[in-house]
């Protein structure tokens, strides 16, 4: 049997950062695990959501923000709505991937890859131009995919060959400058 | 015949690509049913989920854009037929009340969003502003009979304290609408299942599982058709059902309409507003059953 020293990595003010950027009140977790019944991304998770609430209370920030299932969280707020004790699990979670995101961590590289690529599209055009997202995503990850759909979505006049920018598309832009900047403070 | 109701909508970026069909019958069901929509001028994408990942002030200010120019424009709610938009844009509206959160948005924004206005689906709106009773009075070409699984995906109402409508755990919105339009509606216990969401590039595998829990659902209750109301799962369930089939060597063949075009179809409009020749899995079966038993 392993024994572990949690005390040695116990790292208190890691859960405060969640608590206060989350809003949410860690304690009230008492590990009933209706999130981690509800939660259709289990069977894909390296650690189940209620252990990442657990992990979270012993301030394990290693643990919490290097496992697998930050990124494979879809936000579907199951666990949130069913939640007894009205904890935003969900919204715990999303904090969780963007600290492990600003620390360089991404377990889910094509997850991150396919993020940046949709989140480039809105910054250079005010809108998701779809063609572009899935091309920079194919040279981010260096692999094709879905190749079967494009003629399917061809010939059924959805396949935009050009994007079609906004008038305020500048305006975007510097929502992700200054969002950008902020960060660099 | 009773006024128009004037309402800002926000289409959001699937509905000018891969959700056009949803775009066009939204618009001809509400206009038929005496909504006016005013498209929110020059409005842009609400970031959906890479945003939120990133970060919560980044996607509360691609947000705050929308609803201040909605608010310019005059509009006193804003609906739209995407539910990720519709989350996006509640969860920006509650984080502008909070003075600190607000003045972080505002920070990154050109103008600063004062004023916001309440967003709404597109649902919410048929269901509430037109109601069940005024839409069963105008339907012209009932769809008899015809089963159906309405999937609601796992966003639409929840959690129930942001989003305040219909239940969480067993929605009946859609439901009484395709009832309204003749369909006989089946209880669908997969009705807010996540469907794999936006890791059909990604994360394939996830989708295939996911989606194909709902597909067998479906097949199972022998239901001649899903009706959806979000332009990511009606990808995952149509657009992807080859790849689930070949993923769980099962043959699914089931139709997956959005519920504005069943309602269309109910309420007798032409195909040209419809867009059924959008869908990947062919209609044709559904359609000529709805000949048929009519």
């Amino acid at each position: 049997m392993t024994v572990l020293d949690l005390t040695q990595s116990f790292d208190a003010s890691f859960a405060d950062k969640v608590a206060k950027e989350s809003g949410q009140d860690l304690s009230l977790c008492y590990q009933c695990g209706n999130c981690t019944a509800g939660c259709p991304y289990t069977f894909a998770y390296d650690l189940p959501v209620s252990k990442v609430m657990r992990a979270l209370q012993w301030g394990q920030k290693d643990i919490v923000l290097t496992c697998k299932s930050i990124w494979l969280c879809a936000t579907c707020k199951t666990c949130t709505t069913r939640c007894p004790n009205g904890i935003d699990v969900a919204r715990i979670m999303d904090v969780l991937r963007q600290m492990s995101r600003r620390q360089g961590y991404a377990p889910e590289k094509k997850i991150k890859q396919f993020q940046d690529s949709f989140l480039d599209s809105v910054k250079k055009h005010g809108r998701v131009f779809e063609l572009g997202t899935m091309l920079r995503f194919i040279a981010r990850s260096r692999r094709l995919t879905d190749l079967d759909l494009g003629p399917k979505t061809a010939m059924k006049g959805k396949l935009h060959f050009r994007a079609r920018d906004i008038c305020g598309r500048e305006e975007v832009e510097k929502i992700f400058a200054r969002y950008q900047e902020g960060l660099d403070e | 015949m009773s006024k128009d109701i004037i309402i800002g909508y926000y289409p959001g970026c699937s509905l000018e690509g891969t959700a056009e069909e949803y775009d066009r019958s939204a618009r001809a069901c509400c206009q038929t049913l005496g909504i006016q929509l005013e498209t929110i001028p020059d409005w842009s994408c609400c970031g959906a989920s890479p945003a939120h990942c990133v970060d919560h002030v980044l996607s509360g200010a691609l947000s705050a854009r929308n609803l201040a120019l909605a608010s310019k424009a005059g509009m006193s709610a804003v609906a739209t037929p995407c539910p990720n938009c519709l989350v996006n844009m509640r969860t920006a509206g509650r984080d502008l009340e909070d003075p600190e959160t607000r003045k972080r948005i505002n920070r990154l924004l050109d103008t600063p969003c004062e004023d916001s206005v309440e967003a709404i689906s597109l649902l919410q709106l048929l269901v509430e502003k037109v109601g069940i009773e005024e839409i069963t009075s105008r339907v012209t070409r009932p769809l008899a009979g015809l089963r159906v699984a309405c999937y609601y995906g796992c966003i639409m109402n929840r959690p129930p304290e942001l989003m305040n409508f219909d239940d969480p755990e067993n929605p009946m919105a859609m439901d009484r609408v395709l009832e309204a339009a003749g369909a006989v509606a089946v209880p669908f216990p997969h009705k807010t299942e996540c469907c794999g969401a936006a890791y059909g590039v990604p994360r394939k595998d996830l989708v295939m599982e996911l989606s194909g829990r709902i597909l067998d659902a479906a097949h199972e209750l022998k239901a001649d058709a899903l009706v959806v109301a979000c332009p990511l799962c009606q990808m995952n369930l149509d657009l992807r059902q080859g790849q689930v089939s070949a993923h769980k060597g099962v043959e699914y063949d089931v139709p997956v309409f959005y519920f504005t075009q069943l309602l269309g179809l109910a309420l007798g409009l032409p195909d040209k507003d419809l867009g059924l020749n959008k869908l990947a899995v062919s209609p044709e079966k559904f359609l000529s059953k709805l000949e048929r038993e009519g």
